[in-house]
């Protein structure tokens, strides 16, 4: 952004938009939005009150627990996909119903199979995430060099070793670019399963704050969580454009 | 089998090749002596890396046999090793272990490994580069790393798919003296695929023609009288000559 001429540093428009928050939170145009400093001094109290930890925790190892199960899943599954004509016959018709479905609406389901625990957390964050990582590593696998391919059964290769050592690493860029956007598909995966079961983690705090009219509080968490998945999908951005350096030089 | 141990390394029998509807190969037989260079010399898609792969055991044949060294070829072997037209050559590895790569395969430790690949990294000149990727080197360079990969498994039979056509011409004129070295140092049968007339004349003990599909060897040649000659005089040499001019001649009738 420029500002008279002179180049601003990335993202102070937020400053802007910081300060008529501020402003508007000031002349309480509406009960709902209180001004930011006041939103930034409720975080302050609560970022290590037991309750918010404890969200935190549990929101973090649900996360964490959900995107393990759809990477070491959804790699292997996406990679034998692109290799088998039957196996991938019989299992994309579901994973592209799943990739469109609304999986919001399978929550409930979940809660009333496994519980309103965090078991039903971090199935919905995997069953957000899985998909796009198979699509992907399956797509990585079909693009793969034929010659490649050849050449490891020339000398003899394994399936093992072929999986291992040349599929694997052949499909890395579209299997990465894949659990990128799971990742980002896990951050509302986690939220939303809590929003609904609503007794664990942010959401017992959603909850909790609403109920009250603790307007404060409540935009608290929701600046936490923004900014938590905002700062993970660029991280992420940054690994993906690593890996499109490597991508771009693999073709030759 | 008994009688197949002959002085034929390979030996291709009545093979059919069909793709679905098309038919590749039709009822071809092919004799590759041992320790010699044949070439295998045709018109674009008249089936030449099909006969490759089947003879590498890449691909069935569906119908007919292949023997190395007098037992039937039923999937690759350690007798066999393969010279990829894109090199085939791992992005993601540097070149020490993309040469390595057969022996890894063939479950050889790292450090044994290792140094057969340094060997033939020194052969084929690749020194200072082994820890370089491919990405990082030019198409020569690309192709000298497949062929250190293939001789580093030290197979009797090595199977060509015309390695040399991805390369500029001096480095393939290079290439193909370094081949008729390799020939006559080492004690392997070479199957060459290739497009170029004066490239099969030039590296080869023996060229079989194949007609277009469905294809079979409509001729074999033996050059003789220039095989001993220096690098240098053979593209002077009179047979060289006449032979690439009837192979044209032969050949021509079906480039139109
Ligand atoms: N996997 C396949 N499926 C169907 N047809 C194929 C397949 N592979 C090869 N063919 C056909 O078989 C014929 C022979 O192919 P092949 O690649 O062996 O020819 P080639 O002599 O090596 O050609 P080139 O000189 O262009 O490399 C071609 O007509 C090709 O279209
Ligand atoms: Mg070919």
């Amino acid at each position: 952004m420029y500002l008279f001429g002179y180049k601003l540093p990335g993202m102070s428009s937020l400053i802007l938009w910081g300060l008529l928050w501020e402003f508007l939170g000031q002349i309480e145009v509406s009960f709902f939005l209180p001004p930011l400093s006041a939103i930034f001094n409720t975080l302050l109290e609560i970022y290590n009150s037991k309750a918010f930890v404890r969200a935190l925790y549990e929101t973090g190892y649900s996360f964490l627990a959900g995107i393990f199960f759809a990477v070491f899943i959804g790699i292997p599954t996406g990679i034998l996909m692109g290799k088998n004509r039957f196996l991938d016959e019989l299992l994309l018709p579901w994973v592209n119903v799943f990739m469109s479905a609304p999986l919001t609406a399978l929550v409930p389901v979940l809660m009333v199979l496994f519980g309103f625990g965090l078991k039903s957390i971090i199935i919905t964050t995997t069953l957000f995430a899985i998909w796009i990582i198979i699509l992907n590593s399956r797509a990585g696998v079909m693009q793969i060099n034929r010659s490649l391919v050849d050449m490891a059964n020339s000398f003899g290769a394994s399936p093992i070793d072929a999986f291992i050592k040349i599929y694997f690493w052949a499909a890395l860029p579209e299997i990465l670019g894949g659990v990128r956007i799971g990742f980002i598909r896990a951050v509302k995966g986690v939220i939303i399963a809590q929003l609904l079961i609503s007794i664990v983690g942010f959401g017992a705090l959603f909850e909790l704050y609403s109920s009250r009219f603790l307007m404060t509080h409540f935009w608290a968490v929701i600046l936490v969580l923004f900014a938590l998945a905002f700062t993970l999908s660029e991280l992420l951005g940054m690994l993906a454009r690593r890996v499109d350096y490597y991508a771009s030089k693999r073709s030759q | 089998m008994s009688d197949q141990t002959t002085d034929n390394a390979v030996s291709v029998k009545n093979i059919y090749k069909n793709y679905g509807e098309i038919e590749a190969l039709r009822d071809l037989s092919l004799d590759f002596p041992n320790g010699q260079l044949t070439s295998l010399l045709g018109p674009s898609g008249c089936g030449k890396t099909t006969l490759l792969k089947i003879i590498a055991g890449l691909l069935p044949a569906t119908q007919g046999e292949v023997f190395v060294n007098g037992s039937l070829v039923t999937k690759p072997g350690p007798d066999r090793a393969f010279v990829f037209q894109d090199f085939a050559l791992m992005p993601w590895a540097s070149v020490l272990r993309n040469v390595a790569f057969g022996l890894e395969l063939r479950g050889v430790n790292k450090n044994e490994r290792e140094d057969i690949a340094a060997k033939y990294i020194k052969d084929v000149g690749l020194v200072g580069f082994e820890n370089s990727f491919p990405h990082e080197l030019s198409g020569g360079m690309r192709q000298r790393v497949g062929l250190a990969r293939a001789l580093s498994v030290d197979s009797p039979v090595l199977l060509m798919d015309e390695p040399f056509s991805a390369v500029d011409e001096q480095t393939r004129r290079k290439f193909q003296e370094d081949l008729l070295n390799l020939v006559k140092n080492e004690n392997k049968t070479f199957i060459f695929v290739t497009h170029s007339i004066e490239e099969a004349v030039y590296v080869s003990d023996q060229i079989a023609i194949l007609l277009p599909r469905p294809s079979r060897v409509s001729e074999i040649i033996k050059p003789k009288g220039f095989r001993n000659k220096d690098v240098d005089s053979i593209r002077k040499d009179r047979e060289y000559l006449d032979t690439v001019e009837s192979i044209w001649k032969s050949l021509r009738t079906y480039v139109e």
